[in-house]
């Protein structure tokens, strides 16, 4: 996959006519007034989805692409899109849209397109505007191989969701998993990649033998997990998304797991099993050397590092049950952050460094929740029986995970209000979400 | 390569390992049945003993003397029936010594997977420790965990869950 980089597109020199905007008509599908900006205020009680059309971009692929956006922007929560059938026009490209139509139609931005033929290069074109204002907000266009069409839809979404919300995206990402099938007591177990709308499904492995907990490296390129490939005991491998080649980490004398990348992708912390202990262990992937981090008779595993590398959250049972700590990267300074009733597992440091997303079990129910780095604020997202396994968008605001309520496991995206809730698309059962970096950032 | 960073107790353990994988070797010229079982995702009776219970066959022990024992919720503690079950397989494997055991620990799904994987780790580590104290020589064992990712068992009630909480005494190189 390649780099694709956006080149700005300048505003239209609009004329007189399409600037006259129509009343601030309240009507059936929004507030219709308008807002001095294009903004999106995401906390506190004052959230309200931005009303936004996404209209039939031109061109043959146009129409793919706009479907693309409009269902990233729908899913995501923070926005209601126009249907289809409700828009007032179909504007062209190259000129202003008609501003009063669309805000009488209730919306306060609108998304324009043209994807087309450059040579044997796909060309995607889009602008966001402002309705309210009647100004150009965004207007950009992509180069790349015609093949490319639905990331382009993704790197607009992300442009669109960045301007209305001062954040960034998190739709030009990919999702690594485990694709299951079978019968529950005969299932077969193997690795797959997909969009994070779920196209482009991609098997990474047979399921000839059982395969788990994928994790992404910081360039999105490989995938650390655990398997009981060659017939041994269950270890960490690290296999190469593009060529396949797959390598053991390590050789030990027990089972090696729960994997995860340093964040500058030099190193693995994962859990080791000796005897009946498990202890974290670092290996430095460039000198192969391994680093003893904790030393407990306990299970010490889940080791997830901060953004920044300097610490780590794991999830240990030394006191009992299982509960989350805290360390340096050395091991140093090891504090136990989460003390509400129950037991909290799987903790997963969000990409901005505010929170732990985490699953939580209690009295038989499985919760999957955040709180802040030092164990206060905890917020519970959803729960009952069974969900588990949260993992980051590269935003920090978006979590996934999976849930099994008995037949099978599924995956579920919330955002970290617990506000937005939305099935993630999949071909058949799937657990073990592990969400990518960006991919506009990493390649 | 990183035997250097492991406690002599475990570098013991890897040397152990050698021995039982030679063990197998050897053996699994006379008898690939028997061995077969050993790789096997904990079966109900996981070596393929062929229906025969003929004293001192993988049938006689998984019948006549049970090859699992089970454990309480999130626990690695040896049930009174566990013990009992225990005492008779070591008698069995000092009455055959040709046999060296696989021990298989399995967790129930009521447990996060990474977790599960170290707790069916442990199962199968109090197994192992208890038959070496009867006198099943460490030699002689070999443990893995499947975690909760290979139950016996299918539904989502109490009874079922817990006969997935369980520890597998494999046979594996069976020979003269």
């Amino acid at each position: 996959m390649t780099r694709i980089l956006p080149v700005s597109l300048p505003p239209l020199a609009l004329s007189r006519r399409s600037l006259l905007v129509g009343g601030a008509a309240a009507t059936a599908f929004g507030a219709g007034a308008a807002r001095a900006d294009l903004q999106i205020t995401l906390s506190g009680g004052d959230f309200k989805p931005m009303p936004i059309a996404i209209a039939d971009f031109a061109g043959e692929q146009g129409p793919g692409v706009a479907k693309v956006i409009a269902n990233n922007l729908t899913r995501c929560g923070l926005f209601v899109t126009l249907p289809a059938d409700k828009h007032p026009e179909k504007p062209g490209f190259d000129a202003a849209p008609n501003f009063g139509a669309w805000q009488n139609a209730g919306v306060q931005a609108l998304v324009t397109g043209r994807v087309s033929r450059d040579g044997a290069r796909l060309k995607a074109e889009f602008r966001l505007w402002d309705v309210g204002a009647g100004t150009q907000s965004v207007g950009q266009q992509y180069f790349t191989d015609p093949g490319a069409w639905r990331r382009v839809g993704h790197l607009i979404s992300d442009s669109v969701y960045s301007k209305t919300t001062g954040e960034k995206g998190f739709f030009d990402t990919r999702v690594v998993f485990v694709d299951e099938s079978g019968p529950k007591d005969k299932r077969r177990k193997r690795l797959a990649i997909m969009d994070q709308d779920g196209a482009n499904f991609k098997a990474l492995s047979t399921g000839d033998s059982l395969a788990i907990t994928p994790r992404f490296s910081p360039s999105s390129q490989e995938i650390a997990y655990m398997s009981f490939a060659d017939g041994a005991e269950p270890r960490v491998f690290i296999v190469d998304i593009q060529g396949g080649k797959r390598e053991a980490v390590g050789n030990f004398p027990g089972m090696s797991f729960s994997p995860r990348f340093s964040p500058d992708g030099n190193g693995i912390i994962m859990s080791l099993q000796q005897g009946g202990n498990s202890n974290i262990y670092f290996m430095d992937l460039n000198s192969n050397q391994m680093r003893r981090i904790t030393n407990t008779a306990a299970i010490d595993t889940g080791p997830s590092f901060s953004p920044d590398g300097s610490r780590i959250v794991f999830e240990s049972d030394r006191g009992g049950s299982q509960q989350i700590y805290m360390m340096d990267k050395s091991g140093g300074g090891q504090k136990r952050i989460s003390f509400g009733d129950g037991r909290y597992s799987t903790p997963v440091w969000s990409p901005k460094g505010d929170y732990i997303a985490f699953t939580k079990q209690k009295s038989g129910s499985f919760a999957i929740g955040v709180m802040k780095t030092d164990g206060s604020g905890e917020r519970i997202l959803t729960e009952g029986f069974h969900n588990e396994g949260p993992t980051w968008a590269p935003n920090g605001r978006y979590l996934m995970f999976f849930s099994d309520s008995g037949g099978g496991p599924k995956m579920t995206m919330v955002d970290i209000t617990g506000r937005v809730k939305v099935s993630v698309p999949t071909p058949g059962y799937a657990s073990d979400p592990a969400w990518s970096p960006l991919l506009s950032e990493t390649q | 390569m990183f035997a250097s960073l492991f406690s002599p107790k475990t570098l013991k353990f890897a040397a152990v390992l050698l021995v039982a994988a030679s063990l197998g070797a050897c053996a699994s010229k006379t008898d690939d049945a028997a061995a077969g079982g050993a790789g096997g995702a904990g079966g109900r009776f996981g070596a393929g003993g062929a229906g025969s219970t003929a004293p001192g066959t993988p049938g006689d022990f998984s019948t006549n003397v049970g090859d699992r024992v089970f454990f309480e919720t999130d626990s690695t503690e040896l049930t009174a029936t566990g013990v009992a079950t225990l005492d008779k397989q070591a008698q069995w494997l000092s009455r055959y010594p040709r046999f060296a055991v696989a021990i298989e620990g399995h967790a129930d799904e009521r447990g996060t997977r990474e977790y599960n994987f170290a707790l069916g780790a442990r199962r199968a580590e109090t197994v192992k420790n208890y038959l070496a104290a009867k006198g099943v020589g460490g030699g002689r064992i070999r443990t893995s965990s499947f975690g909760k990712e290979k139950p016996v068992e299918v539904c989502d009630d109490i009874s079922c869950w817990s006969k997935n909480r369980r520890a597998v005494t494999l046979l594996s190189g069976a020979g003269s």
